[in-house]
């Protein structure tokens, strides 16, 4: 639109400045070609330093079709924006203090670690401390699935011990997450018992939802390396054992039934598990919303940081088919699977039209329960199963990837799942496989809303 | 629940009103005074805005607006810890017998307001104070029949020795700094 004509409700005017105001990091209008130079590299600059976010420059059409001598600067410099405070000494004093007299210390991690870059830091300070961690799912991949000290993942469909143990650990030590409620469940309940030490960039993050005894302020990376340091090489193995005594029970009460079922229909679980062995954990794993997304994060084993790609905290369906395609062409390389269910898959199915366009080598995966699963787990167990809503008149989504020209297949025996996973990831070039899954499978562990972390529930 | 100022310090930006309105919108604040005017810095803007509120959610709610990419600096305050004003408007019409003009005078000199203007058969009062000062003397005025009434907003004053100035020389140093490592 011209900018004259700003404000008049002309054709197609949409206030996207005010529209995008409360998602974005920054935004701007630029109205004249003369500015466009400038406000992109501030763009970029916002967007990339300190805690990284989403930006928007809406560019009226009179300044798309201007003249202008161009030049781009770089831009290094907002004044009144500091990405990033130096990390002070004195606070990884403290904070080593705390964790060297600590008998039962518990770390947990989230995305900060992977966006400064700090896997290493993490796992050469886990090591040496011999801290047991855990992590939210937008940390995931930070540290190897297998390396001794993971002990999983936190939150509401999380590990029995990450979540029981956040009530009995000593000192709780937060780098880089925000303590979202799905994993901390009951704010008024969650670690009481501990000091909480957390490493988090943005003040803004600390004491809004969890109050900390001390906050480091600054970069992960930094933080981290300061703390290496100044702890004490130290193993706490009996406060493991304790981990894995949980690890055991959530084995027995639901892993292998997940992973190895004996029942006739397909589980979500063994669907991930097959592609995890078959890309041997070199996959990059992309989810959407819902009972797949939990159950990928809680059985995809990663070798490689930056593997798992998820909206996180923000739950946005339809987001993993488009953001598996942004992922395959930034590292065509690797296997990129995208994960969804049956729901999710309807909110951007446009998108197919994208990959066919692009040949983007998607592998496609729909774990088709014929619900939006999550929502009927909630109306099953706390609204006495009165489905509303929730269950799904599903196209044929093999003939809906052909029209797209996709090669597809439809799966529902165990006999044939696994052959059908070779022939997708074999296959060069986008494939989609559908998976019919047990239609009223519960995800467990689950802390209900509301509840604390040690009120996690089995079943 | 308890009277906050927060006091803003912001670039002059299109749309940053609303940024920072939206913070409060969000957590279901009410803001019960709101006033933007340049500062003593050129291009910088002030913002005073009065709220109350339980300090924990004040405290978390100007640590978002700092965190906004052209707010330079974001504050709050107890009543304590300010001076502040605001400015009344009374409109009166001048329909009195001398009883009534001598009670008038009066009180305009014992709540120290002024006259600003008089014209065609209209009084037009001011008086700067605190709420409840301007509530007052509004209270005292309606035999006299009040035909508009407005307040402006709060301005306050921090009583600290912090000056805008050398908060951006700081600001500007640390900026600075980040891109060069």
């Amino acid at each position: 639109m011209p900018s004259h004509l700003l404000g008049t409700d002309a054709f197609q005017e949409t206030d996207v400045i005010g529209i995008s105001m409360t998602v974005t990091k920054w935004n701007y209008q630029v109205t004249k070609a003369e500015d466009i130079p400038e406000a992109i590299a501030k763009a970029f600059y916002i967007a990339q330093s300190g805690r990284p976010g989403p930006v928007l420059v809406d560019i009226t059409k009179d300044a798309q079709f201007g003249e202008l001598d161009f030049q781009y600067k770089k831009c290094h410099q907002v004044r009144s924006y500091i990405p990033k405070t130096p990390v002070e000494e004195s606070k990884t004093d403290q904070a080593a203090a705390l964790i060297n007299q600590a008998k039962k210390p518990f770390l947990v991690f989230g995305q900060g670690i992977i966006l400064s870059g700090a896997e290493k830091e993490l796992k050469t300070f886990v090591e040496k401390t011999g801290i047991p961690c855990a992590w939210t799912i937008m940390g995931l991949s930070a540290l190897s699935t297998d390396h001794p000290l993971n002990m999983g993942m936190l939150g509401m469909h999380g590990n029995y011990g990450p979540n029981k143990l956040t009530n009995q650990c000593d000192v709780l030590i937060a780098v880089g997450m925000r303590f979202d409620d799905r994993v901390t469940g009951n704010t008024k309940t969650y670690a009481k018992q501990a000091k909480v030490i957390h490493l988090e960039i943005d003040p803004a993050e600390v004491d809004k939802n969890i109050k900390a005894d001390l906050a480091v302020i600054g970069d992960a990376k930094e933080s981290l390396r300061q703390l290496i340091e100044k702890v004490a090489p130290n193993e706490h193995q009996s406060w493991v054992d304790e981990f894995k005594e949980y690890e055991k029970i959530e084995k027995d009460k639901i892993v292998n039934r997940e992973l190895f079922p004996l029942k006739e229909g397909l589980t979500m679980g063994e669907v991930v598990r097959r592609v995890n062995e078959v890309t041997e954990g070199e996959a990059i794993v992309v989810t959407d919303v819902g009972q797949h997304q939990m159950i990928a994060c809680r059985y995809a084993a990663f070798q490689n940081s930056r593997s798992n790609i998820t909206s996180g905290g923000l739950g946005t369906m339809g987001f993993c088919l488009p953001a598996a395609m942004g992922a395959k062409l930034a590292v065509p390389a690797k296997h990129v699977v995208a994960f969804m269910g049956d729901g999710g898959a309807q909110m951007n199915i446009q998108e197919l039209g994208t990959i066919f366009q692009t040949q983007a080598a998607v592998k496609i995966v729909i774990l088709n329960n014929g619900f939006l699963g999550m929502v009927r787990q909630w109306q099953q167990l706390f609204f006495d199963k009165r489905y509303a809503f929730t269950e799904m008149i599903n196209p044929d989504f093999v003939a809906v990837a052909k029209g797209f020209g996709i090669p597809g297949q439809r799966v529902e025996t165990r006999q044939s799942l696994d052959t059908a996973i070779r022939e997708m990831i074999e296959h060069d070039g986008p494939y989609l496989l559908e998976v019919a899954t047990e239609k009223e499978d519960n995800v467990f562990p689950m802390i209900p809303s509301g509840a604390s972390v040690d009120d996690i529930r089995l079943e | 629940m308890k009277r906050f100022t927060i006091i803003i310090f912001t670039e002059n930006q299109i749309g940053l009103l609303n940024r920072v309105t939206t913070l409060f919108t969000q957590r279901h604040i009410n803001i019960e005074s709101l006033t933007v005017s340049e500062s003593e810095e050129h291009g910088i803007h002030r913002f005073t805005v009065v709220i109350e509120e339980e300090e924990e959610k004040v405290k978390k709610v100007a640590k978002q607006i700092q965190k906004q990419v052209e707010v330079i600096k974001a504050e709050y305050h107890t009543d304590e810890e300010i001076i502040f004003q605001e400015i009344a408007l009374y409109k009166i019409p001048m329909r009195f017998n001398n009883g009534q003009a001598a009670g008038l005078e009066g009180l305009i000199r014992q709540h120290h307001a002024r006259i600003l203007a008089v014209e065609e058969g209209i009084m037009t009062i001011e008086k700067t104070g605190h709420k409840e000062d301007t509530e007052a003397l509004l209270e005292k005025m309606r035999p006299f029949g009040v035909l508009e009434f407005v307040r402006s907003g709060r301005v306050a004053i921090t009583r600290s020795q912090n000056q805008l100035s050398e908060h951006l020389e700081v600001m500007d140093a640390q900026s600075k700094n980040i891109s060069n490592n």
